[in-house]
């Protein structure tokens, strides 16, 4: 038996014999394997149309995700506001040398960045995630459709604001107070309920980096905990009467119910989300921290992106600043990557 | 036992309607403010004594804005990227998906893998930018001068929406293919014939997500659309607000409406056509994450 498990499988094992023959499949096996790229071929022909719509598709991808990517090679190279990337000298790692262990200000802003970034994303996780959770349980209690949709409609419509708009209102309800006018009207609620000092509300929230991550924090959930909670409310509505029926028979209450029938049920979007979240915990939305952000807040407000932007786009150190991006994306795409895979194994769930 | 329940119940649904009543107000508030700020007089606004209704009216800052050659300048732009940004977008889009959702395809998963990837790894802003300009040369070189059609053509790709379209294009029985097939359909024809229409509510909130990102598009818009006339909307928002919070602006302005009036203004032009779609459109949006986010 230990033979036969361990003989080549195009074998077969003849019992009457006992001996082994050739599998009659091997041939045909062997013939495709022989003429495999010809076989490509004629099915790429007979479905031709198929992949002549695959192709503005690729292009697309190619020209304006991929070919950045070459453009990622200028990390290596020292950066020429002339030469295209190819004709660089190549300088090594030493844009990396200088962004991690250079004795500039650079490399001290550099990861201030990082840290900045991990620390915003993970506040933004902390306190958003749990929101649109919540939110969704609430919708659940809501018995009445039309107050329910109401609610909806009112709170998904943050997420539909553009991030200008959205910053914008922040710039403006947290504005400093003026010769000609006083502190927004946000500074001045805050001020009214012992929040914050006047004099902190007069010189501008957003001129405070004490303030800057609370502000990124509370934009962010009111700009995404209602949208959020859709999944999370897929998933309740998704529980059986019967559940909540047969829990009550049994005694439980409303808390109860919450523990025993609606927490399990939804443990495994949670888990999903929870994972998702975790592995784009460096793709933070630069966007939001460039219109927000201000030199006053530097300190606690510059992230990797802003902080390439700052040197690669309005100043001339395009290689320190593709160098410093390059660490933060590959750090990002391997958190992905592994939460991704970790999900796979836990929950048979894959992402992607 | 029964009267406990109910008591627990009846508390548990009044915290949940007043907190969701006090998230909602909070999401809708700044809005209604803008508005009221926006058509409210200089002094009241600028000492915070409007709270929620407008007093002493005016419209001044509305007919400022609206007699500004520029800003109408910006609201056709936004438009156009919208509109074309769209288009372009959904037709490869759908060319690219409905190829990907097909068995028979060959290099299947290596396709895949090359849309899914750029999910996981960006190039950076630099690398992008620098990418940018070069296509800027090539379009200049073959005579397209607009950046728009730059921003339209070369902006706001999205591997995610392609992937919605390919789970929604794996749904379609291929029964109904087949029989398509058999009466003569070519490939195409069966795309348009069966595969569209049956995919009707994916393909939708497709669109609506490229359309409203393309509304919201701000940085690479500002980035790359050097021409003052060819700005997009958010755009001349921003460069308001910054020119707005310059202290000489400040100085040299007039005493009917306050400067922040017309900042208002403008967020309330530029959310009125969301606002006036948003109550048709976000049902699709729910659905459509619901049926694509995650895939087991």
């Amino acid at each position: 038996m230990a033979a036969k498990a361990k003989a080549a499988d195009y074998l077969l094992y003849d019992e009457a014999t006992g001996s082994y023959k050739e599998d009659p499949e091997q041939r045909v096996r062997d013939d495709v394997e022989k003429h495999y790229w010809r076989h490509v071929w004629s099915m790429i022909v007979k479905d031709w149309r198929l992949y002549v719509m695959l192709i503005p598709m690729l292009l697309v991808f190619l020209f304006w995700r991929y070919f950045p990517m070459y453009e990622l090679l200028g990390c290596f190279k020292v950066a020429d506001n002339v030469l295209p990337v190819a004709d660089q000298l190549f300088s090594g790692f030493s844009n990396f040398k200088q962004l991690l262990v250079g004795n500039t200000s650079m490399s001290t802003e550099f990861w201030r960045a990082l840290r900045n970034t991990f620390i915003l994303s993970f506040y933004g996780m902390c306190f958003g995630f749990p929101m649109p959770i919540v939110v969704a349980l609430f919708f659940n209690e809501i018995r009445s459709n039309i107050a329910r949709s109401v609610f909806q409609v009112i709170t998904y419509l943050p997420k539909f604001m553009s991030t200008v708009v959205m910053t914008s209102l922040v710039v403006m309800l947290v504005q400093q107070g003026t010769l000609v006018s006083e502190m927004g009207i946000i500074s001045k609620l805050l001020v009214s309920l012992k929040l914050i000092t006047y004099e902190t509300g007069n010189s501008g929230i957003l001129h405070n980096p004490a303030f800057f991550r609370a502000v990124y924090v509370i934009s962010g959930i009111w700009e995404g905990a209602g949208y959020d909670s859709i999944v999370y409310f897929a998933a309740i509505i998704a529980i059986s009467p019967t559940s909540y029926e047969a829990a009550q028979i049994d005694g439980a209450g409303k808390m109860a119910q919450m523990k025993y029938v609606v927490l399990p049920s939804i443990l495994s979007t949670v888990t999903i989300m929870l994972i998702t979240r975790i592995g784009s915990l460096l793709n933070i939305g630069y966007e939001k921290v460039l219109l927000l952000y201000n030199a006053d807040t530097f300190m606690t407000a510059d992230v990797v992106s802003t902080f390439s932007n700052r040197y690669g786009l309005e100043g001339a150190a395009k290689g320190l600043a593709s160098a410093a991006e390059m660490m933060n994306n590959v750090i990002g795409m391997l958190l992905v990557i592994g939460a991704n895979t970790i999900s796979r194994k836990a929950s048979n769930t894959s992402l992607y | 036992m029964k009267r406990k329940t109910e008591t627990s119940e009846l508390i548990f649904r009044i915290i949940s309607y007043t907190l969701l009543t006090i998230f909602a107000v909070s999401c809708l508030y700044p809005f209604v403010f803008a508005i009221s700020a926006a058509i409210s007089g200089a002094h009241e606004v600028d000492y915070n004594q409007i709270v929620l209704l407008p007093k002493s009216v005016q419209f001044d800052a509305f007919r400022n804005m609206f007699s500004n050659n520029m800003f109408w300048n910006a609201y056709t732009n936004t438009f156009f990227l919208t509109i074309f940004g769209t288009i372009w977008a959904m037709l490869y889009s759908i060319l690219g998906a409905y190829a990907l959702s097909k068995k028979r395809l060959l290099f299947r998963k290596a396709l895949n893998f090359f849309l899914v990837f750029t999910m996981w790894f960006s190039a950076g802003i630099v690398p992008q930018y620098l990418n940018y300009l070069a296509t800027k040369t090539v379009f200049n070189s073959v005579g397209i001068m607009d950046d728009k059609w730059l921003v339209v053509i070369a902006m706001g790709m999205q591997a995610m929406n392609i992937v919605l379209l390919r789970n929604a294009f794996e749904e379609v029985p291929s029964e109904i293919e087949e029989a398509a097939i058999v009466d003569g359909a070519t490939e195409f024809q069966v795309l348009t014939t069966v595969y569209i229409p049956m995919s009707r509510s994916t393909i939708a909130t497709v669109a609506l997500f490229f359309a409203i990102s393309r509304w919201n598009g701000y940085f690479w818009a500002r980035q790359m659309i050097s021409n003052g006339y060819e700005k997009p909307l958010q755009v001349f928002i921003r460069e308001l607000l910054e020119q707005y919070q310059d202290p000489e602006f400040i100085n040299g302005w007039n005493e009917v409406y306050s400067a922040d009036s017309i900042i208002y203004a403008l967020i309330v032009c530029s959310i009125v056509p969301i606002l006036i779609i948003y109550p048709f459109i976000q049902k699709y949006f729910a659905k459509g994450v619901n049926e694509g986010g995650v895939k087991s």
